[in-house]
């Protein structure tokens, strides 16, 4: 039996909560963004309005004004963006309680089993209507039988609308879309698909999966699959955790980093968090990567496999440092502006540990003891009751707090 | 013209019925003045657009005329004329 699955996408989410709740913005050209003064000053979301002036999401607000100079600009109000996700959630599960978040915004529901309330049109139609209603806000849904056709169902037409992809009609509606629309294709695979002079959904459909495998790996197998819709990945249930796969933090400096003990004291004070929560989680990583991003905007990663498995910030930290400087060198580079690190592979700290001939092994152990003490100083009596000196060297990069902007479901670029 | 309206929140004074529902029973206006509620017609989840705004929409006869009370998570608002 076929799959009955909606893609749903809250259109241009956070502007059109700012909009419901600010009757005065509506019809005008607005933004939400960051806060300049911390350099965090880029468009989250955009009106319509702000969009036909050509604003994007992502870029800074001081370009987006210059193209829309009448801008108005929002700061971002988090609580009430996640209160109105969770009423948005409350309608999709009065249909189905297979229901999987994508972020703030979209979410995947199963229908098959929904028959009581109409095939998966009129199930769509039905929550169009109730979101609109209820919430006061607009979205666009994707029907189809996977969820990779139902996403790009979703993104086919809006706002306030509804897309039924069919296996009847897929290959007229899907294929001629550009490869960038597809799931999983972003910058660096779109150029590469481009070097071949595949530009479309349908050009990757018509390669055959071994040219797609010989251009980009298991990728290109799986982009082939989805593009003639063999995607069979089911649908959460919404009581089931999503799998975490990597911890990490990033934040933008409140000033350009220019030496190397500037991006000391950062990678410290990420390493401290992204460590902390490892340990809370009873995780530990072997693989370490880090972002670097110019005051530009030109970024980079790069990652590293660790040589066991740990969850000790300075081993973190030194590491991070290695991989840093290994890759950037201040006289030839430009200042950096934001920095991150996130590890993944994890292994859950109950496993036994090997020990080695040379005592590694057991260093690493103490060294997450010692941060396990720290943990518990730091919650009993408050973050920055204990702290590493490197970090106090220069309080003005260090007095940040890793996650305070906002990632509860790691926002996705672009979302609107 | 079109029909202006701003967000006012209220007191409300509410009866809690035995079984768990509630009903308000008169609302309390900016200058003091109080309004009882004669009726309450219907009941729903609806936003705002005229104040902006969403929750459980009430609409309520009150002196003859009919209104919209919201109860926004734990706050009353109406939509008041500019």
């Amino acid at each position: 039996m076929k799959k009955v699955i909606l893609h749903v996408d809250c259109n241009k989410f956070y502007a059109s909560v700012e909009c419901l709740h600010r009757p005065e913005l509506r019809g005008l050209p607005m933004a939400v963004g960051g806060s300049e003064a911390s350099r965090h000053g880029i468009v989250l979301t955009k009106s319509q309005e702000a969009a036909d002036y050509g604003v994007k999401t992502g870029e800074a607000l001081w370009q987006a004004r210059q193209k829309c100079p009448g801008l108005i600009v929002v700061p971002p109000n988090y609580p009430l963006y996640m209160r109105f996700s969770e009423l948005a959630r409350k309608i999709y599960c009065d249909y189905t309680d297979l229901v999987e978040p994508y972020g703030l915004d979209e979410c995947w529901l199963d229908v098959t089993g929904s028959g009581l309330f109409g095939d998966g049109e009129s199930i769509a139609q039905e929550i169009r209507n109730r979101v609109k209603r209820e919430l006061g806000i607009t979205v666009s849904i994707g029907v189809s039988y996977n969820k990779v056709f139902a996403k790009l169902g979703s993104d086919y037409k809006k706002p306030d609308a509804v897309t039924v992809i069919k296996e009847s009609n897929f290959k007229d509606l899907l294929w001629p879309l550009p490869v960038r629309d597809m799931f999983f294709v972003g910058r660096a695979t779109e150029k590469k698909l481009k070097s071949c002079a595949i530009n479309t959904i349908g050009d990757i459909a018509r390669c055959s999966e071994e040219y797609m495998k010989l251009i980009l790996g298991k990728h290109g197998q799986t982009l082939h699959a989805y593009a003639w819709g063999l995607d069979r990945s089911p649908v959460r249930h919404m009581d089931e955790a999503a799998e975490v796969k990597s911890i990490g933090n990033s934040s933008t400096a409140p000033r350009d980093l220019k030496t190397e003990n500037d991006v000391k004291v950062m990678i410290y004070v990420l390493a401290e968090s992204v460590g902390r929560r490892m340990r809370e989680q009873g995780f530990r990583c072997k693989t370490l990567s880090i972002s670097v991003r110019d005051k530009d905007l030109q970024s980079f990663s790069r990652q590293i496999k660790l040589s066991g498995y740990t969850a000790a910030t300075g081993e973190l930290a030194a590491r991070a440092m290695d991989l840093f400087n290994e890759n950037y060198d201040f006289k030839k580079q430009k200042p950096i502006r934001s920095i991150g690190l996130t590890c993944s592979d994890f292994e859950h700290e109950a496993r036994a540990v090997q020990l080695d001939l040379f005592g590694n092994a057991q260093k690493r152990l103490e060294a997450e003891h010692l941060d396990a003490t720290l943990d518990e100083l730091q919650a009993r009596f408050g973050k920055g009751s204990v702290r590493r000196g490197v970090v106090l060297t220069d309080r003005d990069l260090s007095d940040f707090i890793p996650g305070s902007g906002f990632n509860p479901f790691k926002e996705k670029p672009g979302s609107d | 013209m079109k029909d202006k309206r701003k967000k006012v929140y209220v007191d409300v004074l509410l009866r809690q019925e035995k079984n768990g529902k509630i009903r308000p029973l008169a609302l309390t206006w900016e200058n003091g003045e109080v309004y009882e509620i004669d009726k309450v017609t219907e009941v729903c989840k609806a936003a705002s657009l005229k104040a902006g705004g969403a929750g459980l929409r009430f609409t309520c006869r009150i002196r003859g005329r009919e209104s919209y009370l919201f109860l926004e998570e734990d706050r009353w608002f109406v939509e008041a004329k500019l």
